[in-house]
Protein backbone atom coordinates (compact mmCIF):
# COMPACT_ATOMS: atom_id res chain seq x y z
CA UNK A 1 0.00 0.00 0.00
CA UNK A 2 1.62 3.47 -1.01
CA UNK A 3 1.15 6.49 1.48
CA UNK A 4 -1.63 9.03 1.17
CA UNK A 5 -3.44 11.85 2.44
CA UNK A 6 -6.42 11.21 4.34
CA UNK A 7 -9.40 13.71 4.04
CA UNK A 8 -13.01 13.91 6.00
CA UNK A 9 -15.03 16.23 4.48
CA UNK A 10 -18.18 17.04 6.39
CA UNK A 11 -20.60 17.38 3.10
CA UNK A 12 -20.86 15.73 -0.34
CA UNK A 13 -20.41 18.25 -1.98
CA UNK A 14 -16.98 18.88 -0.66
CA UNK A 15 -16.31 15.09 -1.03
CA UNK A 16 -16.49 15.25 -4.88
CA UNK A 17 -15.11 18.69 -4.81
CA UNK A 18 -11.95 16.76 -3.05
CA UNK A 19 -12.55 14.00 -5.46
CA UNK A 20 -12.28 15.62 -9.07
CA UNK A 21 -9.04 17.23 -7.80
CA UNK A 22 -6.71 14.17 -8.29
CA UNK A 23 -7.05 10.86 -10.70
CA UNK A 24 -5.92 8.92 -7.74
CA UNK A 25 -8.57 9.99 -5.46
CA UNK A 26 -10.48 7.68 -3.79
CA UNK A 27 -13.42 7.95 -0.98
CA UNK A 28 -13.80 4.92 1.82
CA UNK A 29 -17.47 4.09 3.08
CA UNK A 30 -17.30 1.20 5.12
CA UNK A 31 -13.94 -0.12 3.51
CA UNK A 32 -14.89 -3.67 3.33
CA UNK A 33 -13.64 -4.00 -0.67
CA UNK A 34 -11.42 -1.22 -0.37
CA UNK A 35 -8.83 -1.99 2.16
CA UNK A 36 -8.44 -5.28 0.66
CA UNK A 37 -8.06 -4.27 -2.74
CA UNK A 38 -5.28 -1.98 -0.81
CA UNK A 39 -3.61 -4.50 0.44
CA UNK A 40 -3.35 -6.66 -2.54
CA UNK A 41 -1.94 -3.39 -4.18
CA UNK A 42 -4.97 -3.83 -7.17
CA UNK A 43 -5.65 -0.40 -6.44
CA UNK A 44 -4.07 2.44 -5.59
CA UNK A 45 -4.95 5.99 -3.71
CA UNK A 46 -2.71 8.73 -3.22
CA UNK A 47 -6.06 10.89 -1.25
CA UNK A 48 -8.34 8.97 0.86
CA UNK A 49 -11.82 10.80 1.34
CA UNK A 50 -13.38 9.46 4.16
CA UNK A 51 -17.54 9.53 3.87
CA UNK A 52 -17.93 8.39 7.64
CA UNK A 53 -18.07 12.45 9.05
CA UNK A 54 -21.24 13.42 6.31
CA UNK A 55 -24.21 13.07 8.51
CA UNK A 56 -26.80 13.49 5.61
CA UNK A 57 -25.37 10.12 4.61
CA UNK A 58 -26.73 8.12 7.54
CA UNK A 59 -29.91 6.56 8.24
CA UNK A 60 -33.38 5.31 6.84
CA UNK A 61 -36.83 6.87 6.78
CA UNK A 62 -40.00 6.76 5.16
CA UNK A 63 -41.22 9.48 2.66
CA UNK A 64 -44.63 8.37 1.63
CA UNK A 65 -44.78 4.77 -0.33
CA UNK A 66 -40.62 5.21 -0.32
CA UNK A 67 -38.03 3.88 1.79
CA UNK A 68 -34.76 6.01 1.82
CA UNK A 69 -31.60 4.29 2.83
CA UNK A 70 -29.23 6.77 3.38
CA UNK A 71 -25.15 5.57 1.29
CA UNK A 72 -23.73 5.05 4.72
CA UNK A 73 -25.84 3.04 6.45
CA UNK A 74 -24.82 -0.39 7.48
CA UNK A 75 -25.66 -3.83 6.66
CA UNK A 76 -26.67 -4.16 10.20
CA UNK A 77 -28.84 -1.16 10.32
CA UNK A 78 -30.79 -2.22 7.29
CA UNK A 79 -31.04 -5.82 8.80
CA UNK A 80 -32.29 -4.56 12.31
CA UNK A 81 -33.97 -1.15 11.33
CA UNK A 82 -37.43 -1.75 12.35
CA UNK A 83 -39.10 0.28 9.33
CA UNK A 84 -37.65 -2.04 6.86
CA UNK A 85 -38.23 -5.45 8.74
CA UNK A 86 -42.21 -3.75 8.67
CA UNK A 87 -41.87 -2.38 4.90
CA UNK A 88 -39.53 -4.74 2.83
CA UNK A 89 -38.70 -7.65 5.00
CA UNK A 90 -36.85 -9.15 2.01
CA UNK A 91 -34.72 -6.24 2.09
CA UNK A 92 -33.61 -6.82 6.02
CA UNK A 93 -33.15 -10.86 5.15
CA UNK A 94 -30.66 -9.55 2.87
CA UNK A 95 -28.86 -7.43 4.73
CA UNK A 96 -28.64 -10.07 7.16
CA UNK A 97 -26.71 -12.48 5.17
CA UNK A 98 -24.04 -9.89 3.69
CA UNK A 99 -20.42 -11.05 4.88
CA UNK A 100 -20.01 -11.74 8.56
CA UNK A 101 -20.98 -10.36 11.46
CA UNK A 102 -17.99 -7.76 11.64
CA UNK A 103 -18.20 -6.80 7.96
CA UNK A 104 -21.74 -5.81 8.14
CA UNK A 105 -20.92 -3.47 11.51
CA UNK A 106 -19.12 -1.55 8.72
CA UNK A 107 -19.83 -2.21 5.16
CA UNK A 108 -22.81 0.01 3.74
CA UNK A 109 -25.25 -0.12 0.95
CA UNK A 110 -23.38 2.93 -0.82
CA UNK A 111 -20.50 1.07 -0.92
CA UNK A 112 -22.07 -1.71 -2.20
CA UNK A 113 -23.81 -0.69 -4.73
CA UNK A 114 -21.65 1.94 -5.71
CA UNK A 115 -19.28 -1.28 -6.14
CA UNK A 116 -21.24 -3.38 -8.30
CA UNK A 117 -19.20 -6.22 -7.58
CA UNK A 118 -20.53 -8.92 -9.74
CA UNK A 119 -21.65 -10.83 -6.56
CA UNK A 120 -22.68 -8.69 -4.07
CA UNK A 121 -25.51 -8.64 -3.04
CA UNK A 122 -27.68 -5.48 -3.30
CA UNK A 123 -27.53 -4.98 -6.69
CA UNK A 124 -30.19 -7.97 -7.02
CA UNK A 125 -32.72 -5.82 -4.53
CA UNK A 126 -32.30 -2.75 -6.58
CA UNK A 127 -32.85 -3.96 -9.78
CA UNK A 128 -35.78 -5.90 -8.83
CA UNK A 129 -37.72 -3.69 -6.55
CA UNK A 130 -36.97 -1.07 -9.15
CA UNK A 131 -34.94 0.98 -6.47
CA UNK A 132 -34.10 4.54 -7.35
CA UNK A 133 -30.32 5.72 -6.72
CA UNK A 134 -29.92 9.08 -5.22
CA UNK A 135 -26.49 10.86 -5.77
CA UNK A 136 -25.23 14.70 -5.44
CA UNK A 137 -26.37 15.22 -9.08
CA UNK A 138 -29.47 13.60 -9.90
CA UNK A 139 -31.72 10.51 -9.47
CA UNK A 140 -30.51 7.11 -11.06
CA UNK A 141 -33.50 4.40 -11.81
CA UNK A 142 -31.09 0.96 -10.80
CA UNK A 143 -32.12 -0.44 -14.59
CA UNK A 144 -29.80 2.56 -15.65
CA UNK A 145 -27.62 2.41 -13.04
CA UNK A 146 -25.60 -0.89 -13.13
CA UNK A 147 -23.86 -1.85 -16.08
CA UNK A 148 -21.74 -4.78 -16.48
CA UNK A 149 -18.91 -6.16 -13.94
CA UNK A 150 -18.04 -3.01 -11.52
CA UNK A 151 -19.50 -0.86 -13.67
CA UNK A 152 -21.93 1.82 -12.75
CA UNK A 153 -23.53 4.97 -14.44
CA UNK A 154 -21.31 7.13 -11.79
CA UNK A 155 -19.53 10.24 -13.63
CA UNK A 156 -16.83 11.52 -11.98
CA UNK A 157 -16.95 13.03 -8.97
CA UNK A 158 -20.39 11.99 -8.92
CA UNK A 159 -21.61 10.26 -5.42
CA UNK A 160 -24.40 8.30 -4.18
CA UNK A 161 -26.26 10.31 -1.33
CA UNK A 162 -29.43 7.32 -0.32
CA UNK A 163 -31.18 4.82 -2.05
CA UNK A 164 -35.14 4.93 -2.64
CA UNK A 165 -37.14 1.44 -2.70
CA UNK A 166 -40.67 1.22 -3.27
CA UNK A 167 -42.04 -0.10 0.15
CA UNK A 168 -44.87 -2.10 0.76
CA UNK A 169 -43.45 -4.90 -1.88
CA UNK A 170 -43.90 -8.48 -1.40
CA UNK A 171 -40.61 -9.82 -1.97
CA UNK A 172 -37.37 -12.47 -0.92
CA UNK A 173 -33.96 -13.34 -1.13
CA UNK A 174 -32.41 -16.33 -1.67
CA UNK A 175 -28.84 -16.82 -1.97
CA UNK A 176 -26.25 -19.90 -2.66
CA UNK A 177 -23.32 -18.82 -0.98
CA UNK A 178 -19.83 -19.88 -1.54
CA UNK A 179 -18.79 -21.31 1.67
CA UNK A 180 -15.25 -20.15 1.74
CA UNK A 181 -16.12 -16.11 0.74
CA UNK A 182 -19.97 -16.07 1.44
CA UNK A 183 -20.12 -14.17 -1.77
CA UNK A 184 -22.72 -15.47 -4.05
CA UNK A 185 -22.27 -18.10 -6.21
CA UNK A 186 -25.81 -17.28 -7.48
CA UNK A 187 -28.69 -14.93 -5.38
CA UNK A 188 -32.04 -14.11 -6.97
CA UNK A 189 -34.19 -11.17 -4.97
CA UNK A 190 -38.27 -11.94 -6.52
CA UNK A 191 -40.68 -8.93 -5.79
CA UNK A 192 -44.05 -9.22 -6.79
CA UNK A 193 -43.79 -5.65 -8.37
CA UNK A 194 -46.94 -3.55 -9.66
CA UNK A 195 -45.82 -4.16 -13.22
CA UNK A 196 -45.79 -7.79 -12.48
CA UNK A 197 -43.18 -10.22 -11.37
CA UNK A 198 -38.87 -9.21 -11.37
CA UNK A 199 -36.46 -11.84 -10.91
CA UNK A 200 -33.09 -10.28 -10.46
CA UNK A 201 -29.84 -12.42 -10.53
CA UNK A 202 -26.31 -11.75 -8.74
CA UNK A 203 -23.74 -13.66 -8.66
CA UNK A 204 -24.06 -15.96 -11.60
CA UNK A 205 -23.40 -13.74 -14.48
CA UNK A 206 -20.89 -10.94 -14.94
CA UNK A 207 -22.83 -8.34 -13.41
CA UNK A 208 -26.39 -8.42 -11.92
CA UNK A 209 -29.43 -9.10 -14.37
CA UNK A 210 -32.90 -9.63 -14.53
CA UNK A 211 -33.63 -13.28 -15.66
CA UNK A 212 -36.52 -12.36 -18.09
CA UNK A 213 -37.00 -16.52 -18.83
CA UNK A 214 -37.97 -16.84 -15.04
CA UNK A 215 -39.92 -13.74 -15.05
CA UNK A 216 -41.89 -15.00 -18.17
CA UNK A 217 -42.64 -18.88 -16.63
CA UNK A 218 -43.69 -16.97 -13.03
CA UNK A 219 -45.88 -14.91 -14.76
CA UNK A 220 -47.76 -17.96 -16.29
CA UNK A 221 -47.96 -19.97 -13.00
CA UNK A 222 -46.43 -18.44 -9.76
CA UNK A 223 -45.13 -21.16 -8.16
CA UNK A 224 -41.67 -22.58 -7.05
CA UNK A 225 -42.07 -25.40 -9.67
CA UNK A 226 -42.50 -23.43 -12.54
CA UNK A 227 -39.22 -21.56 -11.42
CA UNK A 228 -37.54 -24.55 -10.61
CA UNK A 229 -38.41 -26.07 -14.01
CA UNK A 230 -36.78 -23.12 -16.41
CA UNK A 231 -33.66 -24.32 -18.44
CA UNK A 232 -31.66 -21.02 -18.29
CA UNK A 233 -29.03 -21.21 -20.91
CA UNK A 234 -25.34 -21.12 -18.97
CA UNK A 235 -24.43 -18.78 -21.99
CA UNK A 236 -22.97 -15.70 -20.00
CA UNK A 237 -22.76 -17.05 -16.99
CA UNK A 238 -19.45 -17.47 -15.15
CA UNK A 239 -17.32 -20.24 -15.35
CA UNK A 240 -14.28 -20.38 -12.51
CA UNK A 241 -13.03 -23.11 -9.85
CA UNK A 242 -15.48 -22.45 -7.69
CA UNK A 243 -18.49 -23.30 -10.44
CA UNK A 244 -19.03 -23.98 -13.82
CA UNK A 245 -21.72 -21.91 -15.92
CA UNK A 246 -24.22 -24.79 -16.20
CA UNK A 247 -23.99 -25.31 -12.16
CA UNK A 248 -25.00 -21.70 -11.95
CA UNK A 249 -27.28 -21.20 -14.66
CA UNK A 250 -29.04 -24.56 -12.19
CA UNK A 251 -28.50 -22.55 -9.62
CA UNK A 252 -30.35 -19.69 -10.52
CA UNK A 253 -33.54 -21.89 -11.08
CA UNK A 254 -33.10 -23.62 -7.43
CA UNK A 255 -32.61 -20.01 -5.75
CA UNK A 256 -35.15 -18.37 -7.70
CA UNK A 257 -37.61 -21.33 -6.66
CA UNK A 258 -36.90 -21.12 -2.60
CA UNK A 259 -36.89 -17.44 -2.85
CA UNK A 260 -41.04 -17.56 -4.10
CA UNK A 261 -40.71 -20.42 -1.57
CA UNK A 262 -39.77 -17.64 1.25
CA UNK A 263 -42.47 -14.98 -0.21
CA UNK A 264 -45.67 -17.40 -0.94
CA UNK A 265 -45.25 -18.82 2.91
CA UNK B 1 10.39 11.72 -2.04
CA UNK B 2 8.34 13.89 0.41
CA UNK B 3 7.49 12.31 3.99
CA UNK B 4 4.54 10.27 4.03
CA UNK B 5 1.39 12.02 5.43
CA UNK B 6 0.25 11.32 8.69
CA UNK B 7 -2.40 12.24 10.93
CA UNK B 8 -2.74 13.22 14.58
CA UNK B 9 -5.27 10.06 15.98
CA UNK B 10 -7.15 10.60 18.98
CA UNK B 11 -8.66 7.52 20.36
CA UNK B 12 -9.98 6.04 23.58
CA UNK B 13 -8.74 2.86 23.74
CA UNK B 14 -10.05 0.93 27.34
CA UNK B 15 -10.60 3.74 29.26
CA UNK B 16 -8.07 6.07 28.49
CA UNK B 17 -7.60 8.71 25.85
CA UNK B 18 -4.66 8.29 23.26
CA UNK B 19 -3.11 10.45 20.88
CA UNK B 20 -0.60 9.69 18.27
CA UNK B 21 1.20 10.93 14.81
CA UNK B 22 0.79 8.25 12.29
CA UNK B 23 1.26 7.46 8.99
CA UNK B 24 -2.57 7.56 7.10
CA UNK B 25 -2.41 3.81 5.59
CA UNK B 26 -1.48 2.53 9.42
CA UNK B 27 -4.19 -0.30 10.10
CA UNK B 28 -5.84 0.07 13.42
CA UNK B 29 -4.35 -3.82 14.34
CA UNK B 30 -0.87 -2.20 13.64
CA UNK B 31 -1.75 0.88 15.98
CA UNK B 32 -3.06 -1.14 18.78
CA UNK B 33 -0.42 -3.37 18.97
CA UNK B 34 2.52 -1.95 17.80
CA UNK B 35 2.39 2.17 19.20
CA UNK B 36 0.35 1.19 22.11
CA UNK B 37 2.20 -2.44 22.72
CA UNK B 38 -1.82 -4.10 23.02
CA UNK B 39 -0.54 -7.40 21.67
CA UNK B 40 -3.51 -9.32 22.58
CA UNK B 41 -5.36 -8.29 19.36
CA UNK B 42 -3.72 -10.86 17.08
CA UNK B 43 -3.31 -10.50 13.20
CA UNK B 44 -3.97 -13.54 11.58
CA UNK B 45 -4.91 -13.65 7.90
CA UNK B 46 -4.77 -9.89 7.27
CA UNK B 47 -8.04 -10.28 4.65
CA UNK B 48 -10.85 -9.69 7.22
CA UNK B 49 -11.48 -13.30 6.92
CA UNK B 50 -10.51 -14.97 10.67
CA UNK B 51 -11.33 -12.65 12.69
CA UNK B 52 -8.64 -12.86 15.00
CA UNK B 53 -8.51 -8.92 15.25
CA UNK B 54 -12.07 -8.52 16.23
CA UNK B 55 -12.13 -5.05 18.37
CA UNK B 56 -14.48 -2.77 19.51
CA UNK B 57 -15.31 0.16 17.70
CA UNK B 58 -18.24 2.42 20.01
CA UNK B 59 -19.21 -0.72 21.39
CA UNK B 60 -19.72 -3.16 18.09
CA UNK B 61 -17.26 -5.62 16.61
CA UNK B 62 -15.38 -5.01 13.59
CA UNK B 63 -12.08 -6.51 12.08
CA UNK B 64 -8.98 -3.81 12.98
CA UNK B 65 -7.38 -5.17 9.93
CA UNK B 66 -10.03 -3.87 7.67
CA UNK B 67 -10.02 -0.15 8.90
CA UNK B 68 -7.70 2.86 9.42
CA UNK B 69 -6.11 3.46 12.65
CA UNK B 70 -7.18 7.14 11.41
CA UNK B 71 -10.96 6.06 10.28
CA UNK B 72 -11.09 5.74 14.64
CA UNK B 73 -10.00 8.77 15.61
CA UNK B 74 -12.48 10.32 18.14
CA UNK B 75 -13.97 6.58 18.92
CA UNK B 76 -14.21 4.49 21.33
CA UNK B 77 -11.63 1.15 20.89
CA UNK B 78 -12.18 -1.70 23.31
CA UNK B 79 -9.53 -4.36 22.70
CA UNK B 80 -9.49 -7.54 24.97
CA UNK B 81 -7.47 -6.35 27.56
CA UNK B 82 -10.18 -3.85 27.98
CA UNK B 83 -12.84 -5.91 28.58
CA UNK B 84 -12.15 -6.93 32.20
CA UNK B 85 -9.20 -5.60 34.16
CA UNK B 86 -8.79 -8.52 36.12
CA UNK B 87 -8.88 -10.76 32.71
CA UNK B 88 -12.03 -13.01 34.78
CA UNK B 89 -15.05 -11.74 32.11
CA UNK B 90 -17.85 -14.58 32.20
CA UNK B 91 -16.69 -14.72 28.78
CA UNK B 92 -12.66 -15.06 29.61
CA UNK B 93 -13.23 -18.22 32.44
CA UNK B 94 -16.34 -19.97 30.59
CA UNK B 95 -13.77 -20.17 27.72
CA UNK B 96 -11.35 -21.61 29.92
CA UNK B 97 -13.98 -24.24 31.47
CA UNK B 98 -15.82 -25.27 28.09
CA UNK B 99 -12.00 -25.83 27.39
CA UNK B 100 -13.11 -23.50 24.32
CA UNK B 101 -9.50 -22.55 23.20
CA UNK B 102 -6.07 -24.93 22.36
CA UNK B 103 -3.37 -22.86 20.78
CA UNK B 104 -5.26 -19.65 21.88
CA UNK B 105 -4.38 -17.43 18.87
CA UNK B 106 -8.56 -16.87 17.82
CA UNK B 107 -9.70 -16.71 21.72
CA UNK B 108 -9.00 -13.13 21.55
CA UNK B 109 -11.49 -12.37 18.41
CA UNK B 110 -13.81 -14.92 19.16
CA UNK B 111 -14.19 -13.50 23.11
CA UNK B 112 -14.60 -9.61 21.45
CA UNK B 113 -17.25 -10.65 18.81
CA UNK B 114 -19.08 -12.85 21.54
CA UNK B 115 -19.53 -9.83 23.65
CA UNK B 116 -20.38 -7.59 21.15
CA UNK B 117 -23.59 -10.17 20.14
CA UNK B 118 -24.21 -10.40 24.28
CA UNK B 119 -24.36 -6.77 24.12
CA UNK B 120 -27.20 -6.62 21.73
CA UNK B 121 -28.82 -10.35 22.13
CA UNK B 122 -28.37 -10.91 26.06
CA UNK B 123 -29.90 -14.53 25.57
CA UNK B 124 -28.77 -16.48 22.52
CA UNK B 125 -29.84 -19.87 21.18
CA UNK B 126 -26.81 -21.22 19.86
CA UNK B 127 -27.55 -20.50 16.39
CA UNK B 128 -27.43 -16.98 17.17
CA UNK B 129 -23.76 -17.56 18.33
CA UNK B 130 -23.09 -19.13 15.36
CA UNK B 131 -23.89 -16.91 12.86
CA UNK B 132 -22.33 -14.09 15.31
CA UNK B 133 -19.06 -16.02 14.98
CA UNK B 134 -19.40 -16.68 11.24
CA UNK B 135 -16.71 -14.68 10.70
CA UNK B 136 -14.22 -16.10 13.81
CA UNK B 137 -12.19 -19.14 12.34
CA UNK B 138 -10.58 -21.51 14.78
CA UNK B 139 -8.62 -23.99 13.51
CA UNK B 140 -7.93 -26.15 16.63
CA UNK B 141 -11.61 -26.54 18.68
CA UNK B 142 -14.31 -27.38 16.09
CA UNK B 143 -16.48 -24.71 17.02
CA UNK B 144 -18.93 -26.66 19.79
CA UNK B 145 -17.33 -25.86 22.76
CA UNK B 146 -16.80 -22.40 21.64
CA UNK B 147 -20.63 -22.24 21.61
CA UNK B 148 -20.66 -23.68 24.43
CA UNK B 149 -18.85 -21.01 26.44
CA UNK B 150 -20.51 -18.40 24.87
CA UNK B 151 -24.03 -19.69 25.80
CA UNK B 152 -22.86 -20.39 29.25
CA UNK B 153 -21.13 -16.99 29.55
CA UNK B 154 -24.87 -15.47 28.59
CA UNK B 155 -26.53 -17.31 31.51
CA UNK B 156 -23.87 -16.30 34.20
CA UNK B 157 -24.20 -12.53 32.47
CA UNK B 158 -28.03 -12.64 32.76
CA UNK B 159 -28.13 -13.85 36.22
Amino acid sequence: MTPFTYHSPATLDEASALLLESPDARVIAGGMTLIPTLKQGLARVDRLIDLAGIEALYGIETRGNTLRIGAMTRHHDVATSPLVLARLPGLATLAKGIGDFQVRNRGTIGGSVANNDPAADYPAALLALGATVITNRRQIAAEAFFTGMFGTALEEGELIAAVAFPADIRCAYAKFANPVSGYAMAGTFVALAEGGVRVAVTGAGPGVFRSTLHEAALRERLHPDAARSVPLPEDGMISDFHATAAYRAHLVSVMTARALEELLS
Amino acid sequence: MSREPTSRVEIEVNGQIVAHDVPNRTLLVDFLRDVLDLTGTHTGCDTSQCGACTVHLDGIAIKSCTIFAVQAHDKVVTTIEGLDPDGRHPLQTCFQECHALQCGFCTPGMIMAAASLLNVVPEPDAEDVREALEGNLCRCTGYQPIVEAVLRASKELAQ
